[in-house]
């Protein structure tokens, strides 16, 4: 059995939808800007990669508005594009043959904030009912399933930035065991004033106020990451239930996942990364040889590129493959960073170029490699690694391969 | 004599607590037809009775609330509150 993916929807900072998304990535536009939805001249960080041509009401039912936060409206957005495009009916499917697993990173900031805001000043009769589930990490599964009937085996997973490939990882897994079609990937947004000192609160926000030179992973002037909204979802299937139903056109193949956990610190023993690399290798049943291009997770924090720049360097030999980080134009986007890197890599293989890591100009000699700078790159491309890290020693690789072409 | 509530007003705070449902006409005569049919939920009717509560000072216990079948239902029970205080 093979695990298709045959729909994505994207909501990205610099494009709402795949394709601006995909052009903006080729061309390096940023999407990154001064937050504007509260007032943040006083804080110590300004930029991050707002979205800012969703209009909710035209994307979400009524019904649904006053009771999501706006990852969630985000989230359930991408999900109805994802079906679309895998041109998957859920109502001519069978209920239970469909599952939901979205990772999740902040919950509902955002609704959170505006309750707890009414609980000071108005008491606890005036937070709404729909706080109960509008800030939680499940609630995108959760809304995304009812809203589409989907009654089969969902989950919602937690790594922070790792947890969007871990999702997927899980969908596999469920497929598997016998769901043919699940939705996953992750999505994320915190963007109130709560949302944004948590964030700060990490210590690993860019306080630059360039977005060009903001979050610069792998460069000698890497100083933080900026925080992004957005993610993307996904529509995976088993081959011969995509076939069954007549859908043959597919994005290409999840062919190795796997996920590590980083030692305790102090303990002498080296990170997860590079087991996460050669275990989803081993899984894809591939090897380093068989890798075209690799979509680093990039940090943007000089002892964190460092080490990823050596678990690559250790598997895939100095300047042995292509790197690059496209997400420097959005922003890290917690459990939507790794679904978006997902979409991005396919749409590689797809087209044959390699995005490239925008804003980046120099990156120091003894990390060994070759970051893909400047303009996009074209090459023959088969097979694509994504990476991601999630903080407090999450590890996750997924490797992704080109559809076969039909002979 | 108190303000009562009409269906206006009801409908209003509906719409503010648990949204519009698309396709379904709310504007027309929903006096009899169950919340259920007009896609509110159980969790809708809560918000809606803590927000009339807030509003017009009739205290409508979440489990009430929860039984309430129609917009005439919600409606003779708040008016009954009301007209008792009066």
């Amino acid at each position: 059995m093979s695990i298709l993916i045959t729909g994505v929807g994207v909501v990205a900072p610099n494009g709402l939808g795949l394709e601006p998304y995909w052009a903006a990535v080729l061309a390096g536009r940023f999407g990154l800007g001064p937050v504007t939805r509260f007032d943040v001249s006083r804080y110590p960080a300004t930029l991050a990669g707002q979205i800012d041509d969703f209009h909710a009401p035209d994307h979400v039912p009524g019904r649904l508005l006053p009771q999501t936060d706006p990852s969630t409206r985000l989230a359930l957005t991408a999900a109805a594009w994802a079906l679309q495009d895998a041109k998957a009916d859920p109502e001519s499917l069978t209920d239970y043959d469909m599952g939901v697993v979205t990772a999740n990173a902040c919950g509902g900031f955002d609704f959170t904030h505006r309750e707890f805001r009414k609980l000071w000043t108005e008491g606890p009769k005036s937070v709404s009912v729909y706080e109960s589930f509008a800030w939680f990490y499940a609630v995108n599964t959760g809304q995304i399933s009812i809203r589409h009937g989907m009654r089969g085996p969902s989950s919602a997973l937690v790594a922070e930035q790792a947890g969007g490939l871990d999702a997927l990882a899980h969908a596999r897994r469920t497929i598997r065991r016998g769901t043919p079609l699940v939705v996953s990937g992750g999505v994320d947004s915190a963007l109130d004033p709560w949302g944004w000192v948590s964030q700060l609160a990490g210590g690993r926000v860019s306080t630059a106020t360039d977005p060009a030179r903001a979050y610069l992973p792998f460069d000698e002037q890497a100083a933080g990451y900026v925080p992004g909204e957005g993610g993307a979802i996904l529509v995976l299937e088993d081959s011969a239930a995509a076939e069954a139903r007549g859908r043959h056109e597919t994005y290409g193949e999840l062919a190795g996942c796997a996920s590590t956990f980083d030692p305790a610190p102090g303990s002498g023993r080296p990170p997860g990364l590079e087991r996460a690399i050669r275990l989803a290798l081993t899984d894809a049943g591939l090897g380093p040889e068989d890798v075209d291009v690799v979509f680093a997770d990039g940090a943007g924090v000089p002892e964190l590129d460092a080490a990823e720049a050596r678990a690559i360097g250790q598997v895939f030999g100095s300047h042995g493959v292509p790197v690059t980080v496209p997400k420097t134009t959005t922003g890290r986007l917690y459990s939507g960073g790794g679904p978006l890197d997902v979409v991005t890599a396919l749409m590689s293989l797809r087209e044959g170029v390699i995005p490239p890591t925008a804003g980046v100009r120099s990156v120091p000699q003894e990390y060994g490699i070759d970051l893909v700078l400047g303009e996009s790159r074209t090459a023959p491309l088969r097979t694509a690694l994504v990476l991601a890290r999630g903080r407090w020693g999450f590890n996750s690789a997924v490797v992704l391969r080109r559809p076969e072409p039909t002979s | 004599m108190a303000t009562l509530l009409t269906i206006d007003d009801l409908r209003r705070v509906l719409i503010e607590c648990a949204g519009e449902t698309d396709g379904t006409d709310l504007s027309g005569d929903i006096l009899d037809t169950r919340f259920e049919t007009i896609g509110y939920d159980s969790l809708a009717l809560m918000e809606t009775a803590a927000r009339l509560e807030s509003r017009y000072g009739v205290a409508i216990p979440d489990d009430v609330a929860g039984r309430v079948d129609t917009p005439r239902e919600l409606l003779d029970l708040v008016n009954g509150a009301l007209a008792e205080a009066a």
